[in-house]
């Protein structure tokens, strides 16, 4: 059983949404919906988060995912449908329950930060522990291990306004993860920043993570980080999920045209993990260590990251997760993945021509 | 009322029926309700009286001292200061140094009252649109109704004194504190209301810890309005019995002298001014340093 499971949630927006939902079931179709006054957000939306994976939300502006991620936690509830989390039905709890399930199991970070301004750093990243009861100085202590572990140490008497956009969002991070839930929920949490911090930040996350292991809920509109840190993506279009799959499923069998548009225009070099093209590692060769920079790559690095690494090698280079070696990739598999023949012609895409797309 | 209007009347009589039904009731609660509204008054009076004493009883000196320190203390600044213990003796040189402290007790009294029935109705409002739409306009008769009005009836209820004078001014005096309560409250950003939320608070935690810190600028400048507010109140109250530097005025325009009125004037406008400014220094101090909103609550900083 999945740790998040999501069934058949349709959500209307509007005045009266049973209603709606009745007169949507019997063949009304969405316009005349609208000219009701209600929005179709949802529309039976059935999906299976697994425990420590990285599950992206994508879509465009509109698409119900940021709605969708805001039923795990019962900020938003759906007009039909059920959400379980971790075998418990979200939608049946009472209040004090749900309160105990949003301080215990799920945390939040959200697009605008969603800091409290009068309140300093540390008390800001302490917020979930102070909710829950947790003493002053305890969670004064917890919460300076998550601000170092941000880095923002130094940083802790500091009030958000004093803070640029990127530590702001440290800040939201740090506050995350200090709740220590084991699930997290991502509403665009790197949109609003500046390209190269988010580039950072998504990297800091794919390590954090990999030391974590938590379950992360992620809503993005960008395809490029869609793919970057998804374990797994869900692409909804129009409050419905249109595909879910991995990255390299996304990328190359997309499910509608819009999505194989989208596809068209990714940087594979710099959206794939190189992890993507992983093949196991040969029997017949020893097995080298993983703490050997030059020998092993980290599974999350992007293609473009361990390109001159390959090129020219004639042996597997070994890729490594953690402290594991969990296979290998070669020249041959990497352009594979980089140029499908049916799709792509090879002097297309390795070199930065597309890097700002999509 | 005298003048007969002949032929079919265009208007009804409204005005009779109105006016003896309002003075039933007025009667009704007077006879009825003696022993609560005397409960209500010696409430008051068992907070304003003490309040009263202490700050006539005390040496004009350590008054000075404590107003100083409090000056300093909300607003670090030496200009200030001074100007405080330098208001604070003129009113003592015009003479005034008796009934400016009756009148400081009634209006921190005034204010507290204020206070204790704004916070929870600012708030109450801000976050039900139900009670807002009733909440508004009551608030807007209160400001707009001329205070005579209720003078009157406050007067039968509670006796000449200070107790309706209290009561008549925090009816004037009241709304700007709801009102900037309720905006406050309603302004906190969308996000991190949801934020306190997602992490688990209950609508009590998220009130203390999120909405209430955030709205304190506006809740100050709602103090600080209504303090104001009440301070204009001064003459009027003296009209029903309340002493203090009002009734100075009130003196000047009865004996038709002009010079007695203004020196009851003067006193008022420091005591405005100096208040005015305390307050304000105080919203600065109780938001966090280094705020980007410190700057439009102090503007003479």
């Amino acid at each position: 059983m999945a740790l998040i499971e999501i069934r058949g949630v349709t959500t209307i927006f509007g005045p009266a949404p049973p209603t709606a939902l009745r007169k949507l079931r019997s063949g009304l179709d969405k316009s005349a919906l609208l000219g009701s006054g209600h929005t179709l957000a949802l529309r039976d939306v059935d999906l299976d988060i697994e425990a420590g994976e990285i599950f992206v939300l994508m879509g465009p502006s509109g698409s119900g995912k940021s709605t969708l991620l805001r039923h795990i936690n019962r900020l938003i509830e759906p007009t039909a449908g059920r959400v379980h989390v971790d075998g418990q039905d979200v939608m049946a709890l009472r209040t004090r329950e749900l309160v105990a399930l949003r301080r215990r199991r799920m945390a939040m970070v959200f697009q605008g930060f969603g800091l409290l301004d009068h309140r300093r750093v540390v008390d800001n990243v302490a917020l979930g522990l102070e909710l829950r009861g947790v003493g002053q100085r305890e969670r004064r202590t917890r919460a300076m291990q998550w601000i170092e572990r941000v880095g923002l140490s130094g940083y802790e008497e500091r009030l958000p306004a004093q803070l640029s956009g990127g530590m702001r969002q440290r800040v939201g991070l740090a506050r995350a993860l200090a709740s220590e839930t084991d699930i997290i929920l991502m509403d665009e949490p790197f949109s609003a920043l500046d390209p190269p911090i988010r580039a950072q930040l998504q990297r800091e996350l794919l390590a954090l993570q990999a030391e974590q292991g938590r379950t992360v809920v992620f809503v993005t509109h960008d395809l490029d980080e869609a793919l970057r840190i998804g374990s797994r993506l869900a692409i909804l279009r129009d409050g419905a999920v249109v595909q879910v799959g991995t990255p390299w499923e996304v990328l190359t069998q997309p499910a509608d045209a819009p999505s194989a548009d989208f596809a068209r225009h990714v940087n594979r070099a710099r959206a794939l993990a190189i992890g993507s093209a992983l093949a196991p590692w040969p029997a017949d060769l020893p097995m080298p260590d993983p703490a050997n920079a030059t020998d092993t790559v980290d599974a999350d690095a992007s293609i473009e990251q361990v390109l001159h690494q390959l090129v020219g090698r004639t042996d597997p280079l070994a890729v490594r997760r953690g402290n594991v070696i969990v296979g290998q990739v070669s020249m041959s598999s990497v352009r594979a993945l980089l140029a499908p023949p049916d799709r792509v012609s090879p002097r297309q895409v390795p070199e930065g021509s597309e890097n700002r797309s999509a | 009322m005298g003048d007969e209007v002949t032929g079919p009347a265009l208007f009804p009589d409204w005005q009779t029926p109105l006016r003896e039904a309002t003075n039933a009731a007025i009667d009704t609660l007077v006879m009825g309700f003696g022993d609560e509204f005397e409960a209500v008054s010696q409430a008051l009076l068992a907070v304003l009286l003490p309040l009263e004493q202490a700050l006539r009883n005390a040496s004009p000196w350590l008054v000075l001292a404590i107003a100083s320190t409090l000056a300093f203390a909300a607003s670090r600044r030496w200009q200030f200061t001074l100007a405080t213990a330098a208001g604070l003796w003129v009113i003592g040189a015009l003479g005034q140094w008796d009934p400016a402290m009756q009148t400081l007790a009634l209006i921190l009294v005034a204010v507290l009252v204020c206070l204790v029935v704004g916070l929870p109705l600012g708030v109450w409002s801000a976050r039900s649109r139900w009670v807002q739409r009733v909440v508004s306009p009551t608030l807007d008769l209160m400001q707009t109704i001329p205070s005579f009005v209720y003078l009157i009836p406050a007067a039968m209820l509670f006796g000449l004194g200070k107790v309706p004078a209290i009561l008549a001014t925090v009816i004037y005096a009241a709304p700007p504190l709801v009102r900037l309560t309720a905006l406050g409250v309603s302004q906190v950003n969308a996000e991190v209301m949801e934020a306190a939320r997602a992490f688990g608070a209950t609508r009590w935690q998220t009130l203390l810890k999120v909405q209430l810190p955030l709205a304190l600028p506006s809740i100050m400048q709602g103090i600080n309005q209504t303090t104001m507010m009440a301070l204009a109140m001064v003459v009027i109250a003296s009209m029903i019995g309340a002493r203090g530097v009002g009734e100075t005025v009130l003196v000047g325009l009865q004996r038709n002298d002009p010079g007695m009125g203004l020196v009851g004037g003067l006193a008022i406008v420091i005591l405005a001014i100096l208040l005015d400014r305390l307050l304000q220094a105080c919203g600065v101090r109780l938001q966090p340093r280094g705020s980007v909103r410190s700057s439009w609550i102090a503007p003479w900083r």
